[in-house]
């Protein structure tokens, strides 16, 4: 078909996987996967974006660039409940400005009150659409972030014991590629049941008392590995168990506002928007757990996860549990961050000797 | 014949050296700029060192290195210990002054904080993004007052009324200075100002949420600078200690780590002869365009890195 559409959606860790898999099937359109992120995607993408902007939108941006460059012709921008929320009109104005010729839903303009909005959106992908089409495949689509999540969550307790290096990593692609196959419900339960039995089956060696760190933070810059530096592997090369709830599962399907707040009662009476919340909240059941220590991720200047931080504070000096801040903006040297790592391992090895 | 260790920290302005016996005594101690060439300067720090113990009683038998050139040291001294300068840092402290809770280290370009109970470190924090409040800082304005760096301290202590200087960020604050001197402030209240300044930026940036208990001893390049304690006892209210070798720190506490890792073998000072060269090579295999940095011994390569990924991985051939 001549004029079908050609659908492209912004990096975030391994969930182009599940979008492609929506695209394709429920708007009977093309998915254009952005190229892997590089350097040169945040060049692109800073280059064309305000200074001061959070780095999440100049990734994004570059995204953008380089799919357009790669032939899509439909971008699609989320809404969030920080600044994320002013994305899309801004993206769309920026690479309209730079002379590109393409459809932008954004989802932001999209009112959760009235949901026939939503699908009044995605038909302009696909004028065919049916409700009972997009339901069908937008629930196969969330089962398939939610087994994304658990295998990945799995991984990150695991991979730093793993005996043969990359033996998660090399499986985690398959997986993946097996994922990209599928066409209903039965053959994602399938990959999932298998694929979980074979990640089991890996061998490792895990010592009796390891050291566990939990990552908290800010939505993206948490998710997507190449803005943080690649920080989960860098820190379970080391042998530790890593743990990192935020992801898209626990934040869109199955967060319960009312039960974050009622957690971190006594540390914070509002909201603060965007994850600020759950991180606090995460922060303090690891806390509790008896976690080695913490890391706080974030872009450089992200106000919710700023504010974040006092409350943060508090719970580090309550529960005695050291918490390492690290902001993530455009610099790629990743010198900086394996020095301030490799102290917070250190530290946590020789407090949990003295224990 | 005794054992002893050798413990090189590699900053961005400065380069550190000891050598101490199995009691951490030190035997030897170098301190050099750095001056953008950390090979140079690692080859005539030891050629001091070398020259200043003796070689008859004593063999080094551990090197450790440490500082932001701490990997490329330690490919050319065949270093058993590589080391972060936190950790390093803490170590050399605690061996010193065991009671110590809180650790003011200010250098060049970087800037921490370590908060120890017990011996133990408990927390740190680093500066990131900002070289602001910084030894480097201070050099640049004391070059812009055209007064060497060594003077500011005794000149800052004549000041009754420092100047205010903004302090959040290095650019900020230098309008913030051009302006007052303009306006006609006095040159010690200026430079007893920018003391103040960096204390304030240090506490506010690096220090903050961090309970600061006494004792506290302060070190790293800065804290030679006598109006920079002083600005510091005055905020904290506490005594700032000073050891008379706060600057090398770093070096002893990485020659410690040597000692305590256990793996001997001799250390060889003859590397003035040996020609290292590193070159660095884009691996062009895709958009990240890694720059691999290659380190060649006498010709040969011994190690190199800064690849992302397998990729970029560069064999490297066993000698014959």
């Amino acid at each position: 078909m001549k004029n079908k559409k050609k659908v492209s959606f912004p990096h975030l860790g391994n969930y182009w996987v599940a979008i492609e898999f929506l695209v394709k099937n429920a708007l009977d359109a093309d998915y254009i996967i952005p190229p892997p992120i590089t350097k040169k995607t945040l060049e692109l993408g800073s280059m064309h974006s305000p200074e001061f902007v959070c780095s999440p939108f100049k990734y994004n941006l570059g995204n953008y660039i380089e799919a357009l460059e790669a032939g899509a012709n439909t971008l699609i921008q989320t809404g969030g409940v920080c600044r994320l929320g002013y994305y899309g009109e801004l993206h769309e104005q920026i690479l309209k400005d730079l002379g590109y010729d393409f459809i932008f839903i954004n989802l932001a303009k999209v009112s959760y009150r009235k949901p026939y909005t939503l699908f009044s959106d995605f038909k302009k992908i696909n004028p065919r659409l049916s409700i009972s089409k997009l339901t069908n495949y937008m629930s196969l689509m969330i089962r398939m972030v939610k087994i994304i999540d658990k295998v990945e969550g799995f991984i990150r307790e695991n991979v730093g014991f793993e005996v043969v290096s990359g033996s998660f990593d090399k499986l985690l692609k398959e997986f993946l590629e097996a994922l990209r196959k599928v066409k209903n419900k039965k053959d994602i339960n399938e990959i999932y049941y298998d694929y979980y039995k074979q990640f089991k089956a890996i061998k490792i060696k895990k010592p009796k008392k390891p050291l566990k760190v939990g990552i908290i933070g800010e939505y993206y810059t948490i998710m997507e590995p190449f803005s943080n530096r690649y920080l989960e592997k860098e820190l379970a090369k080391k042998g530790m168990i890593i743990t990192r709830t935020m992801n898209i599962s626990n934040s869109l399907f199955l967060r319960r506002e009312k039960d974050v707040k009622t957690k971190i009662k006594g540390y914070l009476q509002y909201d603060i928007g965007a994850t600020g919340m759950d991180t606090i909240s995460e922060a303090l059941r690891l806390a509790k757990e008896g976690y080695d220590g913490l890391i706080h991720v974030k872009s450089f200047g992200c106000m919710p996860e700023v504010d974040a931080i006092p409350v943060l504070q508090n719970i580090s000096n309550d529960y005695k549990i050291p918490i390492l801040y690290l902001s993530f903006d455009t610099q790629t040297s990743e010198t900086g961050i394996k020095t301030r790592l490799e102290a917070f391992y250190d530290m946590i090895v020789m407090r949990k000797e003295k224990k | 014949m005794k054992k002893a260790y050798l413990g090189v920290d590699v900053g961005s302005i400065s380069t550190k050296g000891v050598i101490i016996d199995k009691n951490n005594k030190i035997l030897a101690e170098a301190y050099l700029w750095t001056e953008g060439n950390p090979i140079g300067t690692v080859k005539r720090l030891i050629s001091e060192l070398a020259n200043q113990f003796d070689q008859k009683r004593y063999k080094v038998v551990g090197v450790g290195t440490t500082g932001s050139a701490r990997k490329l040291t330690g490919v050319i001294l065949d270093a058993n210990v590589v080391k972060n300068e936190i950790t390093a840092h803490a170590i050399g402290t605690i061996s010193l002054y065991p009671e110590v809770r809180t650790i003011f280290e200010i250098g060049g370009q970087d800037s921490k904080i370590i908060l120890i109970e017990d011996g133990i470190v408990v927390d740190y924090a680093m500066n990131t993004l900002c070289a602001a409040g910084t030894g480097a800082f201070l050099t640049s304005q004391a070059r812009r007052l055209g007064i060497d760096v060594e003077e500011f301290g005794p000149l800052a202590l004549q000041s009754n009324n420092p100047t205010n200087i903004a302090a959040r960020c290095a650019v900020f604050a230098e309008s913030d200075l051009v302006h007052k001197i303009q306006i006609g402030h006095r040159r010690e209240d200026i430079v007893a100002g920018l003391c103040k300044a960096v204390v304030t930026n240090y506490l506010n940036n690096v220090g903050k949420g961090k309970k600061i208990k006494p004792p506290i001893v302060f070190q790293g390049g800065v804290s030679k600078n006598i109006g920079v304690i002083k600005a510091f006892s005055d905020v904290t209210n506490e005594e700032i200690i000073v050891d008379h070798n706060s600057h090398l720190m770093g070096a002893l506490g990485v020659a410690i780590l040597a000692k305590k890792a256990k793996l001997e073998k001799d250390f060889n000072f003859d590397i003035n002869d040996i020609e290292f060269e590193t070159r660095g090579v884009e691996c062009k295999k895709c958009a990240n365009n890694c720059e691999i940095i290659c380190v060649f011994k006498d010709g040969y390569l011994i190690d190199s890195w800064g690849n992302r990924c397998e990729n970029g991985a560069i064999k490297i051939k066993e000698q014959s």
